[in-house]
């Protein structure tokens, strides 16, 4: 995809955000803090195909385990604390 | 295995997973299922990645079993009280995961296996910078709130070793990447960048004298280093090609020593804009890394956590009745205030848990307001046993006054009384508080004081002015719950303290609570 559209994408998802956001209330701002962390978590993609793609060079490849692993943790740890959190907010 | 254009169809789904996933988050009866939505958006997109031609598993796996266990054990046990810590530090993983894979995308082009255009070198900086800043950011936003840096007291031998461990793999990160370069004058500024982060990180003082110069200088340096790099991938030698990646490296060192100058003055009440403003960073960064591997999913995901951020931080602001820049930059204290503390308080009245187990039984409608001292005693679960056996036996109405920045981070006090049962049509905000002030007859503050201090509405000279408070001193009595007279963050002294329909109850937020319920119990 070229520039232009990409930057597309970026100004929308941008204004999309702002407009879903704005309608959380108080009460779920720590969850939405770490549920939108998890979300942060979306460069494992990145860091999928710099850890496994077969002809790149060795460095690259340590560096995209290394990425693996923090993304990882944001994804994994990040949705499971906000599902814990919300299950609280759940029960009366 | 799967064609290019079934992968971005997923990711689109994804990314449409995402936005809903954050719709549910606008109530909490369906927030567990958008926080599932987002979830199942995360798994599609991942699997679908795995599917891809060309891939070797192994480095993926060690990285998924390492990353997903520490994930997993750090959500699991972490307690309610210590979310401010975790969010901080999960923020600085994302940064981190940025400026790795940007990275990894810039060796593939220094060995010739890829062609930056001006597109990938701009994200490339981008992600390195912002990824820096975020990462050590956090780190120090992280030890701040774990009490291990920046402060002057004795630590326990796991705080030692976190902090010292930290400075000395970041230096010694520095010279190893140095060493295996050997390009002066670049390899000298990788040295000093790493070894002066390690350096800044174990700092006892929050404020230091040349703190703003030095700010100022590792901003510039910063983007000097960043435009050489652009100008660099774009073909232009600054320095002989096989060294480019040493170029990158003292971007990341330049971007790290801001990042720490930009949190380690912060402390304290303004932490929750800080973190929020973190969060948003690392959205940003992911954003950055799409641009670089020029992928959608990357950066829809990306600008939606980055204005998840850019709102959080923009509320926590208001809250305060202050602008980024005064939270970044400008210094908050006592310094000019007139007020002498031993004055305003001469007329303090001191309670007991007998005397307010009296005043709650006539008592109709109770307000109580916690503060970051409510989650420092871990009071949530008592303060709940006091609500309920108040509407139990005396059929009193009790609310809970919640303040935007009351705690450290955005919603603080929302999780700690969720986790304590408090259903959260309890909950008022400041301004439903204020509106429904004249009706209440007992207001509680606990562990709370900047928040609550009229000082905020009568003096416009003070730090404070402006600032939207809860008006607890408009209840017809006021009990405040603190073990001293201590100033809140903003030092100033609270003349709520020593009003005529306010009593002091000096003790520990958890104690005391106890203490009133076995009170109430015996009346």
């Amino acid at each position: 995809m070229n520039l232009v559209m990409l930057l597309t994408v970026f100004v929308l998802a941008i204004f999309v955000g702002f407009e879903v956001i704005t309608k959380v209330p108080p009460t779920l701002h720590t969850p939405l803090m770490s549920g939108s962390n998890a979300i942060s978590g979306i460069t494992i993609i990145g860091a999928i195909f710099a850890a496994g793609t077969i002809k790149e060079p060795e460095l690259s490849k340590l560096f995209g385990m290394l990425a693996m692993i923090f993304a990882t943790i944001n994804v994994v740890g990040g949705y499971l604390v906000t599902h814990r959190m919300l299950q609280m907010f759940k029960k009366k | 295995m799967v064609s290019e254009s079934l992968q971005t169809i997923v990711y689109t789904i994804a990314s449409v997973l995402f936005i809903y996933g954050l719709k549910g988050m606008a109530h909490p009866r369906t927030a567990v299922r958008g926080n599932l939505t987002s979830a199942l958006g995360m798994f599609i997109a991942v699997v679908i990645t795995l599917l891809a031609s060309g891939l070797q598993y192994q480095y993926i796996l060690i990285g998924l079993v390492i990353g997903g266990a520490i994930g997993y054990v750090a959500a699991v046990r972490v307690v309610m009280t210590a979310m401010p810590e975790m969010v901080a530090i999960f923020n600085g993983f994302g940064g981190a995961a940025s400026l790795v894979v940007a990275a990894a995308e810039l060796v593939k082009v220094t060995q010739g296996h890829e062609v930056a255009d001006m597109q990938m070198s701009i994200a490339t900086v981008l992600a390195g910078l912002v990824g820096s800043v975020t990462f050590f950011g956090s780190y120090v936003a992280f030890g701040k709130l774990a009490e291990f840096l920046g402060v002057k007291w004795k630590l326990h031998a796991w705080q030692k070793v976190i902090k010292y461990g930290f400075a000395l793999i970041v230096a010694a990160i520095g010279v190893y990447i140095a060493r295996s370069y050997d390009y002066a004058p670049l390899s000298w500024l990788v040295i000093a960048t790493f070894v002066l982060t390690g350096l800044l990180t174990l700092n006892r003082r929050a404020v230091f004298p040349g703190m703003q110069v030095l700010k100022m200088l590792s901003g510039a340096i910063a983007l000097i280093i960043g435009v050489m790099l652009v100008v660099q991938l774009s073909g232009t030698e600054v320095v002989p090609a096989e060294h480019t990646l040493l170029l990158y490296w003292v971007l990341i060192g330049v971007s790290a020593v801001l990042g720490i100058l930009l949190t380690f003055s912060i402390g304290g009440a303004d932490m929750p804009v800080v973190i929020a403003l973190l969060n948003s960073y690392s959205g940003i960064a992911a954003a950055m890394t799409g641009f670089v591997i020029s992928n959608t999913v990357l950066i829809i995901a990306g600008s939606l956590v980055g204005a998840s951020g850019v709102i959080l931080t923009n509320i926590m602001c208001k809250a305060m009745n202050r602008s980024l820049p005064n939270v970044l930059f400008g210094a908050m204290g006592a310094t000019e205030s007139t007020m002498d503390a031993d004055e305003i308080y001469k007329t303090v009245k001191v309670t007991s848990a007998e005397e307010i187990a009296i005043m709650l039984e006539t008592a109709q409608r109770v307000l109580i307001v916690p503060g970051y001292g409510m989650a420092v005693s871990q009071a949530q679960h008592a303060v709940r046993d006091l609500a309920n056996l108040l509407e139990q036996k005396y059929t009193t109405e009790v609310f809970f006054g919640v303040h935007p920045v009351a705690g450290r981070m955005p919603g603080h006090m929302n999780v700690l009384l969720a986790e304590a049962n408090v259903p959260y049509d309890k909950l008022w905000d400041e301004v439903e508080s204020n509106s429904n002030i004249d009706t209440i007859d007992v207001a509680i503050v606990v562990g709370a004081n900047d928040v609550v201090n009229p000082v905020a509405r009568t003096d416009p000279d003070s730090p404070i002015a402006g600032m939207p408070i809860i008006n607890v001193d408009k209840a017809r009595t006021t009990i405040v719950i603190k073990r001293s007279l201590s100033p809140g963050f903003a030092g100033i002294p609270n003349p709520l303290f020593a009003m005529d329909n306010t009593m002091m109850f000096f003790n520990d937020g958890k104690k005391a609570f106890n203490e009133i319920i076995a009170a109430v119990k015996e009346s």
